[in-house]
């Protein structure tokens, strides 16, 4: 009965278009919801304040690098190879184009002063990322040209334990590597001639 | 308490006095067991591979018993994790025993949820009706491997940190968003302490849950359609005059039982591999996982634990890094696919023809020839074999749509083969 304050049946006819564009709002708006409440749980996940001031520059006494030798160092948790090639090791790097995926290191990442066939600053001195850029293993380096146990063709390099991907003295992957790209060089730049600083490209 | 007459199976509870009523009233407990149990008929053929979907749910009973005791002494972070292991091993009254449980559990619930799979591909369980049982199964296996390898990396020993390390950066494949997205899981520059702990969040807490509730779906989801048996016919198109399978018997007592008898010879097995070879050889628990992490020391060949390393092999084989995830990706989603690529009339190996039996074994093949490449190092030979092994792992799929259309099946019986023992 209309006059109790209940509705009959025959009186309640429900909008239906209404109801679906209610509905649809609701739900719109709680999505909208939940995606904002999911940003601070998902953020959480990223580097943490203390995380982030440790990825702060990394210097380096280059004065104990013999010529052929190779350091590591450390720029935010990743091993850093610094090699101080021989003029030797440099002219190696000319003669093996054909071999490798990409010699003039168009697809691979290092900063724009390293984008060239000794990849570095000064040929003298080379900076690398030392994990592979395959799935992040270390490649162990193999020096010297013409390893046995690697080929005749080789001029020296890293080859990667895990999964043989093989570079060459300037971090540039072979044919045949599981790797796609060349071993990434960090920012880096010389304050003096007896330091080197990671991490940034401008002293 | 009164003597209760027993209730014949689906039947209403009886109304009784006393405490077990009280709780039947409130708990519909034996609504419960009579259609879950005494009143869930399986077909009465069911043969040595169906232990194993009993097995793998004991096997996550025993994993999440130990595991919650092992999270007792256990400390996650960089400091502490690797010497909290030690600590467990040695000072903790048999720590050592609660470790090697849920070590060799690890891989005890992949052999028996492998053999599970290799059944249901033998008997064709995932066909219709059951697809959506195979891939919640699916889902199973997938948050299987997370779980085993989150837990793999928690020792904190080297090659624990060099799993993270290359798991980790298989994201890192993923274009445009892929460096980013290895920073956000790692927390950090590198595989640290941050990392760590949210591995030790997700295998604890996040990934059990998840399994769990997948476990639930997937038992419910065959409550509903029925077991498959091996001659691949459904017990439920010849019903009884009382409406039961005629081919069916009640899960409980006959399968409780023989479950029970299946799990006698598993725990022996199990015993002898806890008590006398926990390590098996480095394959349960691998020698350069007893150094602790060394992010400056990447182990001489790294191996993933024997459960991963088809795919592992997949991945190495391929000479390109995004095309080698991509088909890493595409081997799992094949499994997704499989109740679609079957076109056969026949569910059961039992009655399907020479050509679907041959690339069945072909792929049996592959995937214990991908195991066994997995395992060894990067060599020309081991990369042949495992592209060999790769091309015929996806033959089997990929050629399914047609080679199970042309495949010479048998005729399948009217109703299930089946010999009563004398």
């Amino acid at each position: 009965m209309a006059d109790s304050g209940v509705i009959a049946d025959e009186e309640f006819v429900v909008d239906e278009s209404r109801r679906k564009l209610l509905v649809a709002a609701t739900a719109a708006t709680g999505a909208v919801g939940i995606a904002f409440a999911a940003a601070p749980f998902i953020s959480s996940w990223l580097p943490s304040e203390r995380a982030q001031a440790l990825g702060l520059p990394t210097q380096f006494d280059l004065s104990k690098l013999e010529p052929g030798q190779m350091a590591v160092t450390v720029w935010r948790k990743q091993p850093i190879y610094i090699v101080h090639r021989t003029p030797e090791m440099v002219a190696s790097l000319t003669n093996h184009d054909a071999l490798l995926k990409d010699p003039g290191s168009k697809d691979s990442e290092q900063p724009a002063y390293a984008a060239n066939v000794a990849r570095s600053r000064t040929p003298a001195y080379l900076v690398l990322i030392g994990t592979c850029t395959h799935l992040g293993c270390l490649p162990k380096a193999h020096f010297e040209p013409r390893d046995p146990a690697i080929g005749s063709y080789w001029p020296g390099g890293w080859l990667c334990p895990c999964h043989g991907s093989r570079f060459d003295l300037a971090g540039r992957v072979f044919e045949g590597s599981p790797a796609s790209v060349n071993l990434r060089v960090p920012p880096y730049s010389f304050p003096d001639a007896r330091k080197l600083i990671i991490g940034v490209d401008q002293a | 308490m009164s003597v209760v007459e027993k209730p014949p199976a689906g039947a209403p509870p009886q109304k009784t006095g006393g405490l077990r009523a009280w709780f039947y009233k409130r708990l519909p407990i034996e609504e419960f067991i009579s259609s879950q149990l005494t009143g869930y008929y399986a077909p009465k053929n069911f043969n040595f591979w169906y232990f194993f979907g009993f097995l793998s749910l004991f096997v996550l009973a025993l994993q999440l018993a130990t595991g919650i005791f092992l999270t007792m002494f256990y400390k996650p972070g960089e400091a502490t994790a690797f010497d909290s292991v030690a600590f467990i091993m040695r000072e903790v009254d048999y720590g050592w025993l609660i470790r090697y449980l849920h070590s060799t559990g690890a891989s005890a619930f992949f052999i028996v949820v492998y053999l599970h799979m290799f059944r249901a591909l033998l008997y064709g369980s995932y066909k219709r009706p059951r697809e959506l049982l195979w891939l919640i199964g699916m889902l199973v296996y997938f948050a299987l491997m997370a779980e085993a390898f989150l837990g793999y990396v928690l020792p904190w020993g080297n090659m624990s940190y060099w799993a993270a390390q290359v798991i980790v950066n298989i994201f890192g494949t993923i274009p445009g968003i892929g460096p980013g997205l290895v920073e956000w899981i790692r927390g950090d520059y590198g595989i640290a302490d941050a990392t760590l702990n949210r591995f030790f969040a997700l295998h604890v807490v996040a990934v059990p849950l998840a399994l769990l509730l997948l476990v639930v779906l997937h038992l419910v989801a065959l409550r509903q359609t029925g077991s498959n048996n091996p001659d691949g016919i459904e017990i439920k198109e010849k019903l009884g005059p009382d409406g039961k399978p005629l081919d069916g018997i009640p899960f409980h007592p006959y399968y409780t039982v023989k479950d029970t008898v299946g799990l006698g010879v598993f725990l022996v097995l199990f015993a002898i591999v806890v008590f006398f070879v926990p390590t098996f050889g480095g394959y349960f628990l691998e020698p350069a996982n007893f150094e602790p992490a060394n992010p400056f020391s990447t182990p001489p060949e790294i191996t993933p634990s024997w459960y991963l390393t088809p795919y592992y092999a997949i991945l190495r084989g391929i000479p390109n890094q995004r095309l080698g995830a991509l088909v890493l990706v595409l081997a799992l989603v094949a499994y997704l696919l499989l109740p679609w690529l079957d076109r056969s009339p026949v569910k059961s190996m039992r009655y399907k023809g020479w050509i679907s039996r041959l690339f069945f074994a072909l792929f049996i093949v592959s995937f214990l020839g991908l195991v066994y490449v997995g395992l060894h190092p990067v060599e020309p030979f081991y990369v042949l074999m495992g592209r060999i092994c790769t091309a015929l792992y996806f033959a089997y799929f990929v050629l399914m749509p047609w080679y199970t259309r042309i495949d010479p099946v048998r005729p399948v019986p009217e109703r299930l083969r089946f010999h009563a023992h004398a």
